[in-house]
């Protein structure tokens, strides 16, 4: 591997001049990004300013959009994102993602879980088993399924269905978990229990969140990108962001002045 | 015990800020003892290091200052959490005043070991020793959220007004018999002020801790 390219130090995806066009619509205009390892960054702004659509270009996820034409560099771990010759199925195992509506497969708990290995060939009792439960344990789940494991994941609450859709992405060891509003449709108390689990899951993944609640991001990251119109406003240290931003729009936005 | 939050990062945040301000309570303590140690002693560079660590506590002013901002902008706090970080922002302000005081009986106590001592010193350090004290129980009674050991340092205050009160007229007896003594009786004077203004700082501490536990303010209602 390229062991030196993924070093530590090196951020984990890089984003560079990256525009992106819906048709006639500049969507995202002219991008400059890059994550850290190991860190959590949130994406804020209005809706419509691009956040979303940045994130679903990390994992080619606008490729089935046929409208969308990308152009720019997205670098994960320094390999092309946007060379037509990534394997884009590896690309998606690599960076996971979790969507606003938690959306477990009509299966049990633990088909669920081992889906996305069982496509990826794996079918060893013991490693789906072991992998189910290090998942559930990770996703903070684990001590409330772990007794109806073959009941189906479609009777689980939203919050605990939303920890299953985590634990399923976890499930095909990412590097990177990409989340798109993961709390926007759970009560305060799930979003807390969400929020404290991305809080324990950056020690071992990076993390990039998109979320229409400022307060969460406040909460949850380390980096905040504030998005207005499809441009890159402001991007820093959560702290400085949401103490004293450098931009007008970024603090007029955060303190609910316009938006 | 109380239940912790469902966010153990900000149960942790909210532990080192309480850490922190024990440990600068612990800091102007250690001022208020050995300012009038430098006087009783008559050691000079014991005044000196005293009075260089105000720079600590002003530095420490302004790192928790910093943090409660940035707790209150990250982790939007409610009820409890919130007065608790909103009069961490005020404690830190009366032990700031607190250690600025100190520094000025220590500076006072090194133009005092210039001259012959007026008066053998017991009231002055009597006086520090309960001035001490309020700090220490007004910072337990934060940290514990004890609201009865709140009362009795706001109790205790009264105490120490009386004591000032007390040396002012005995200075004054110095003052009338022998004016010589003017220059030397006031700046016992100031430092009997500061003492008595530090256990004011120490009681508003105390007030804010009954606040903090019972939601309930009894600033300006005590006589």
């Amino acid at each position: 591997m390229q062991q030196t390219n993924e070093s530590r130090n090196e951020p984990i995806l890089s984003v560079a001049n990256l525009n992106l066009h819906y048709g006639d619509t500049h969507a995202l205009k002219n991008i400059n990004l890059d994550m850290a390892r190991h860190q959590v960054t949130a994406f804020i702004g209005p809706s419509g300013c691009g956040k979303s659509t940045l994130l679903r270009c990390f994992n080619r996820m606008n490729d089935l959009v046929d409208s969308a034409r990308v152009g720019g560099s997205i670098r994960f771990n320094s390999a092309e994102v946007n060379e037509p010759s990534t394997d884009v199925i590896s690309l998606r195992r690599r960076i996971g993602m979790v969507f606003q509506q938690s959306n477990p497969f009509p299966k049990s708990i633990y088909e669920n879980i081992v889906y996305g290995l069982r496509i990826a060939g794996v079918n060893d009792k013991t490693t789906l088993d072991e992998a189910v439960e290090r998942s559930l344990k990770s996703a903070a789940i684990w001590n409330e399924v772990k007794d109806r494991l073959n009941d189906s994941a479609l009777g689980l609450s939203g919050g605990q269905a939303q920890r299953i859709c985590i634990a399923r992405a976890i499930a095909v060891n990412p590097e990177i978990i990409l989340m798109d509003e993961p709390c926007s449709a759970l009560d305060p108390i799930s979003t807390l229990k969400i929020e404290e689990l991305i809080e324990e899951l950056k020690s071992e993944y990076t993390i990039v969140i998109v979320t229409h609640n400022m307060q969460q991001a406040a909460r949850v990251s380390d980096v905040t990108a504030f998005f207005y119109l499809g441009e890159l406003i402001e991007a820093g240290g959560t702290r400085k962001i949401f103490t004293n931003p450098e931009k007008k729009q970024t603090e007029d936005y955060i303190t609910g002045r316009f938006g | 015990m109380e239940h912790e939050h469902i966010s153990t990062v900000f149960d942790i945040e909210l532990n080192e800020l309480r850490q922190s301000i024990l440990v600068m309570g612990g800091k102007v303590e250690l001022m208020i003892a050995n300012s009038v140690k430098s006087l009783v002693d008559r050691d000079t560079p014991l005044a000196e290091r005293t009075i260089a660590l105000d720079h600590e506590i002003n530095a420490a002013e302004l790192a928790i200052d910093e943090r409660c901002l940035e707790l209150l902008a990250l982790r939007q706090p409610a009820a409890r959490d919130l007065r608790f970080i909103t009069i961490t922002l005020k404690i830190v302000t009366d032990l700031e005043r607190m250690g600025d005081q100190c520094a000025n009986i220590a500076k006072r106590a090194r133009e005092l070991n210039e001259d012959p001592p007026l008066k053998p010193y017991i009231d002055i350090p009597r006086m520090a020793h309960w001035a001490e004290t309020m700090v220490k129980e007004a910072l337990d009674a934060f940290v514990h959220g004890d609201s009865e050991l709140a009362v009795k340092v706001c109790k205790d205050d009264s105490f120490v007004d009386d004591l000032n009160i007390q040396i002012q007229r005995e200075l004054l007896t110095y003052m009338i018999e022998d004016p010589t003594t003017i220059s030397r009786a006031m700046k016992l004077n100031y430092i009997s002020k500061s003492l008595e203004r530090i256990s004011d700082h120490a009681t508003n501490i105390a007030e804010m801790v009954i606040f903090m536990v019972k939601g309930k303010d009894i600033r300006h209602t005590i006589a």
